[in-house]
């Protein structure tokens, strides 16, 4: 997968795991606002570009470190909405057992190291499977994900300095959305967070992350250079979250207004555009588009279904997987 | 049996595990051509190159959390943290990240890492360079910590960590690097969680951990030459905890007293005394004593830091007066 998508079945692909992506969002904020998760999410709709584009330029092997924004990240990789959800729920068939839920969804099956609720906490992690690589002579590389806010922790600036000095092939992947939980990015961020990159010789890009083309062909091409060994690589992606910070943010006028959130709905949407761009170009036709979305509306309904009705894991499992190679540590 | 020193010791079970396993490497500040400011790792860049012997710039969160995606994804980091007393700086990389990720990922990710680090005070280094803070390790469940007392506990628990698939903190204490003791030539490994019985005895349990093992095999010197008889034990792995041969020996002699370096308030004492006081309470015939660093910062003048720690004269001191009978602070 060395050029960047250009046939219409990889188009349509990565339409597919756009729309997937929202319905997925959809779906689990209607679990919360109708109290049948447990706890709070954070919604990934709006920025679905940043994870198509730069997923659908990895292959599996690829390692990808994700953030509690998270499911975005891990339905791009390769996850299915069946352990999503029921990780999400708390069930036994999820992806953790039920024990990390949405704030850490790991899918190692797939080269998903696992989102992470400290924010910045998986910077070492992903520069660290990125040296791995290079330490054993492969040529997979690692793809970082991280808010704009996570850009103020001092550890990105101590990994990004040694993926430098030792060529690893990691891409940092900064998700600008705006907004650091409900502080704008221009009070949290001083100077330009392309330079800041640059100061350690980083190559640096910014992109507009609601155009999946231009964030997949980036990545493809940075993708390729950090294989052969022309890592590390910055990438600034512009988007923007259409929720609040997590579900249950809902009155956040105090922060951003409603004029902000519908320009970038209805003149930035990531899908939309893409849609319009597959129908122009002649690579699918209206109908083609609506029965495919018919069709992930539908699998998302009955992986929901089949999560509500799963097993809670058994009480046993509490002090299984603390360690391992011990089945129980606490017997 | 030839004698090596601790530092001996410790660099000839790196070696050997290094030209076992191709995926063990050593990372950290001044490891290759210095090997360490305690000269520890010295000739094993020599041998094993910079790819394995890896000085990083001076950022150990950056350098921890690298270590923890390199374990996640197929390889066995030694990290070498310069002084215990920087633990501070790696604790959200060490406890949230390495300690919980089997945990979270419900078994499917595992970070086989080894910290080895440093502990104990009489060097005259002050309070930032003096601490013993495994017990804040101890306390976080996924974390697994040894604590060597000679050379040869060193060398095997030292393999034994690198070769388990949980992080492992090895805390070596800096006053012993140079202390010699008898190690065989052939390979041996120490299991984790086996203590040792140093001396057998039916008066009076000392328990102690690393260093404060000597000083209590040297408090049953001078208890012996009193007619008392003193058992001595080393858990050599505080997690896990021998608890069954502590508690054994708890009932024989009906007496006990936890020495060990880290502050005595909520510390590895408290938490030894508690367990003894919990399962042999009606075999015991006086309160289980703890004797820890004194709950002050560690001073620099000579004339105030030897007072901070148990001394054998301390610990036979109160040994004397538990088998006298005396309650000592009991109301
Ligand atoms: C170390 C740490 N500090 C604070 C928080 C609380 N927190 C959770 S998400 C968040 C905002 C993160 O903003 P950003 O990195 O831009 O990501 P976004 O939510 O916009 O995707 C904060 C402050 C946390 N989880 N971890
Ligand atoms: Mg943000």
């Amino acid at each position: 997968m060395a050029n960047a998508k250009t046939n219409s079945e990889d188009y349509l692909r990565m339409y597919r795991q756009m729309v997937r992506i929202r319905t997925f969002e959809d779906n689990a904020n209607q679990l919360y606002l109708s109290a049948k998760m447990p706890g709070l999410t954070h919604m990934y709709s709006g920025e679905e570009a940043v994870a198509v584009g730069i997923c659908e330029a990895l292959e599996t092997r690829d390692k990808i470190t994700s953030t509690h924004r998270g499911h975005g990240h891990c339905v791009a990789k390769g996850a299915e909405f069946k352990q999503m959800f029921c990780e999400l729920l708390g069930k036994e068939e999820g992806y953790c057992r039920g024990k990390g839920g949405s704030m850490h969804i790991a899918d190692q099956s797939n080269g998903n190291l696992g989102a992470n609720a400290i924010v910045g906490g998986s910077m070492g992690i992903a520069t660290g499977a990125a040296f791995t690589s290079k330490m054993l002579g492969r040529d997979d590389v690692a793809v970082c994900f991280f808010g704009d806010g996570a850009t103020a922790q001092g550890l990105l600036y101590e990994v990004m300095n040694m993926a430098a000095l030792w060529h690893l092939p990691v891409i940092y992947a900064c998700e600008n959305n705006g907004y650091s939980e409900y502080t704008k990015t221009e009070e949290i961020a001083a100077g330009s967070i392309t330079d800041r990159a640059r100061a350690f010789g980083i190559e640096a890009h910014q992109v507009d992350g609601q155009d999946v083309l231009a964030v997949n062909a980036l990545t493809t091409d940075l993708v390729a250079r950090a294989r052969k060994g022309e890592g590390p690589f910055f990438i600034e992606l512009m988007t923007y979250r259409y929720h609040g910070h997590h579900v249950g943010d809902i009155n956040r006028e105090y922060y951003r207004t409603k004029a902000e959130e519908k320009d970038w709905k209805e003149n930035r949407d990531p899908i939309i555009r893409f849609r319009a761009h597959l129908i122009t170009e002649g690579l699918a036709t209206e109908d083609e588009i609506e029965a495919m979305n018919a069709e992930i509306a539908a699998d998302a309904k009955a992986a929901v279904d089949y999560a509500l009705d799963a097993k809670y894991p058994d009480q046993s499992e509490v002090d299984m997987h603390v360690y391992s190679g011990i089945t129980h540590a606490l017997a | 049996m030839r004698e090596i020193t601790l530092s001996q010791a410790v660099n000839e079970a790196l070696a050997e595990e290094m030209r076992r396993d191709d995926t063990v490497f050593i990372i950290g500040e001044d490891v290759a051509e210095a090997g360490t400011p305690f000269k520890v790792l010295s000739g094993l860049v020599e041998e094993f190159g910079a790819q394995r012997v890896v000085d990083t710039p001076i950022c150990e969160p950056g350098f921890m959390g690298l270590a923890v995606g390199a374990a996640m994804t197929g390889t066995r980091p030694v990290v070498d943290l310069m002084f215990g007393d920087f633990i501070f700086l790696i604790m959200d990389q060490l406890c949230n990240q390495a300690a919980k990720t089997h945990y979270m990922s419900g078994g499917k990710l595992s970070v086989p890492l080894v910290l080895r680090t440093n502990m104990g005070a009489t060097r005259r280094s002050a309070a930032q360079h003096s601490q013993s803070l495994h017990a804040l390790v101890a306390h976080i469940p996924g974390l697994k910590v040894a604590m060597p007392s000679s050379a040869y506990e060193a060398k095997g628990l030292m393999k034994t960590a690198i070769r388990d698939n949980n992080p492992v903190v090895i805390f070596e204490d800096k006053l012993m690097y140079q202390d010699k003791a008898p190690v065989p030539e052939e390979e041996y490994l120490i299991p984790f969680g086996v203590a040792n019985i140093k001396r057998e005895g039916t008066d009076i349990t000392l328990i102690g951990t690393s260093s404060m093992v000597q000083v209590c095999e040297k408090a049953a010197d001078i208890l012996a030459a009193e007619g008392i008889s003193a058992e001595v034990i080393d858990p050599r792995t505080i997690v896990p905890l021998d608890e069954a041969t502590l508690l054994a020996s708890a009932r024989k002699t009906s007496r006990v007293i936890v020495v060990d370096e880290g502050h005595q308030s909520y510390g590895v004492t408290g938490e030894i005394a508690s367990r003894i006081n919990e399962k042999a309470f009606y075999h015991l015939d006086a309160p289980v004593l703890r004797m820890g660093a004194m709950d002050v910062p560690i001073p620099f003048s000579p004339a105030l830091e030897d007072i901070t720690v148990p001394t054998p004269e301390g610990v036979a001191a109160k040994a004397r007066m538990l088998v006298a009978g005396e309650m000592i602070d009991a109301a």
